[in-house]
């Protein structure tokens, strides 16, 4: 007999299952069983956010340049394990070409993000022009931890392309995978766990999005949330519950594979921008200046 | 010197203390954490709790501004729940009971001082003495005083016994809680003898830990004194007050210990006039998760107030 393998959950660094103890099966798209994964539930979600939330400063504190290091060996390591994540794809039912395709842009993704690591922020602040003798500049900081609901028609590529811009402007995030196909999200957690990223800056929970975003959506110490193509009640829900402290909702619905649905955006729509009026003396008779 | 109370049949008595079972101690506390409270009971048991906390600043670096800012924060909890009760007490060191005694003066929050040369208790007695002293003049309700541990675990359990005794003649109608850091004890047999001791020689409280090492409150150690409380109460009918102190810092412990203290001791115990829990960040956990149960939404530390 076949022995299927139960895919944990991703959080603060460890891959605990659920506290629920459920489990649901995974099934290829003729409807044969290839896997089990943790039915997620909101003590689960709790436990994440924590962990998100403890690992926020130190990741955000980090100098842009390491964040970028960091980035790229995510996709060093996601190279050396290409083979495994598109066999898992093939096994969803993906054709080989395709799953190919889509395992190679998500590396690629990866190191444009890298690359944007040192240079969302020059490009996104800015000096203002005011009447007073002040020093006026903007900057952007990010927002906090994300609630990310990932894609839930692609396995692999929407989910790297939603979290990557969040972690490269110095969030930490906590994501709910593809309900249906979940295996890519578990074995890119895998990858994270070897690849320097912090434990708690992504976080990764497997289940249903009707029973978890809730819970995620409601809590006050989330910040933001990125939610991909989701029923219409779900979130609409969402954003009701998000109103308590103010979250930022932002609806992806966008096909990855496109290499034009990637940009500076995805990074600053998760981040706050600061603005600092800095007094500038007068120096003897001199003009001010800085 | 101090003067001498030790009646000598306690030294014979504290030598052959009913040894404790360390294994049964770990089942039965297993057996309690595997319970949870749920709705209204849960509800009740954050209050309960809250009323319970001697809320603490013991820092080098506290000052009159930061414990009258303290002292606020002990009689208005969470400003959206005025429903919610006060702390039981605000415990500081002996040089700030002045300021703390003028800011609660409006309330019926009690001010408890550590002394006795808090936290290491390396001290003469006469310093200690004076430090007392000094903390009642200036208005302490309560005094928390540590043991001279040294002694103790040297086995001069006569002079241990001869400076509570000592200084609980000073205390007058003050109540007096004894400091045993059961951390620095060793073995459960040792936390049970130091219990029966300083109940002989007239402690009001017993209290853990003075929350400057680790491990302080277990759950193990907080069972055993239990026990000796229990103990006590069946062939005396003398209530004594318990006072776990460091390392509670969630809602979820501090039900568990008053899960644990209802089942040894029973309902009469679930009162803050008998029953403490010694913490600084445990108040903002509790009010946390009070208002989770209101609102049914996991809350930030971003709206409490840091102290």
């Amino acid at each position: 007999m076949e022995i299927l393998k139960t895919y944990k959950l991703y959080i603060g660094g460890q891959f605990p299952r659920t506290e629920s103890g459920r489990s649901y099966q995974i099934q290829s798209e003729s409807g044969q069983a290839i896997a089990n994964a943790c039915l997620g539930s909101k003590k689960d979600i709790r436990n994440a956010v924590q962990a998100a939330r403890k690992a926020q400063a130190g990741w955000a504190a980090k100098s842009a340049f390491n964040r970028s290091q960091i980035i790229y060996r995510i996709a060093e390591m996601l190279e050396t394990r290409k083979g495994q994540f598109i066999e898992e794809l093939v096994l969803l039912g993906h054709s080989n070409p395709a799953a190919v395709a889509e395992v190679q842009s998500s590396i690629d993704r990866c190191i444009y993000y890298a690359g944007w690591a040192d240079k969302y922020q020059a490009l996104s602040s800015s000096v203002n022009p005011v009447s007073s003798p002040h020093f006026n500049f903007s900057v952007p900081e990010p927002m906090g931890v994300i609630g990310v609901v990932a894609c839930q028609e692609t396995a692999l590529i929407g989910f790297i392309s939603q979290i990557l811009p969040l972690i490269v402007g110095g969030n930490s995030v906590v994501v709910i995978a593809n309900t249906k196909q979940p295996l890519s999200a578990v074995t890119f957690a895998e990858v994270l766990a070897s690849s320097d990223v912090p434990g708690g800056v992504v976080n990764i929970l497997t289940g249903k999005v009707a029973e978890m975003l809730p819970t995620l959506a409601g809590h006050m110490d989330v910040n933001a949330l990125s939610l991909a193509k989701i029923e219409d009640h779900l979130f609409r829900n969402a954003q009701e519950a998000a109103i308590d402290n103010l979250k930022r909702c932002q609806l992806y619905s966008l096909n990855y594979i496109n290499p034009k649905n990637q940009g500076l955006h995805f990074i600053t729509d998760f981040q706050e921008i600061k603005t600092t009026w800095h007094p500038i003396e007068q120096v003897a008779s001199g003009i001010g200046g800085y | 010197m101090q003067p001498k109370y030790t009646p000598p049949e306690l030294l014979v008595r504290l030598k052959s203390v009913p040894p404790i079972d360390q294994i049964g101690t770990h089942e039965r506390i297993l057996k309690i954490q595997s319970r949870s409270l749920k709705g209204p009971a849960k509800l009740h048991g954050l209050r309960l709790a809250l009323s319970m906390i001697d809320l603490t600043t013991l820092e080098g670096k506290d000052t009159p501004s930061k414990v009258r800012q303290l002292c606020y924060k002990a009689q208005h909890l969470h400003g959206l729940s005025p429903e919610l009760p006060t702390v039981a007490a605000v415990c500081v060191y002996p040089t700030m009971v002045g300021v703390a005694k003028k800011a609660l003066a409006n309330s019926s929050i009690k001010v408890a001082a550590v002394s006795t040369a808090f936290p290491s208790g390396q001290a003469p007695f006469e310093v200690k003495k004076l430090d007392t002293l000094y903390a009642l003049e200036h208005g302490a309700d309560e005094i928390d005083m540590v043991i001279s541990r040294g002694h103790f675990l040297a086995g001069e359990y006569n002079y241990v016994f001869d400076e509570i005794a000592a200084i609980k003649a000073l205390c007058g109608s003050a109540r007096l809680k004894v400091i045993f850091e059961t951390g620095e004890l060793d073995s459960l047999d040792q936390v049970r003898r130091i219990s029966d001791l300083a109940i002989a020689a007239g402690a009001d409280f017993i209290k853990t830990s003075t929350g400057k090492i680790q491990p302080a409150a277990t759950f193990p150690v907080v069972l055993t004194m239990l026990g000796a409380i229990k103990d006590h109460f069946d062939k005396t009918g003398q209530m004594i007050g318990m006072k776990p102190a460091g390392g509670i810092s969630s809602a979820k412990i501090a039900l568990q210990h008053l899960l644990l203290v209802k089942e040894v001791l029973g309902e009469a115990w679930l009162t803050n006039e008998w029953y403490r829990f010694g913490a600084s960040s445990l108040a903002n956990d509790l009010l946390m998760q009070y208002q989770k149960q209101l609102t049914g939404k996991y809350q930030s530390t971003a709206y409490f107030s840091i102290d």
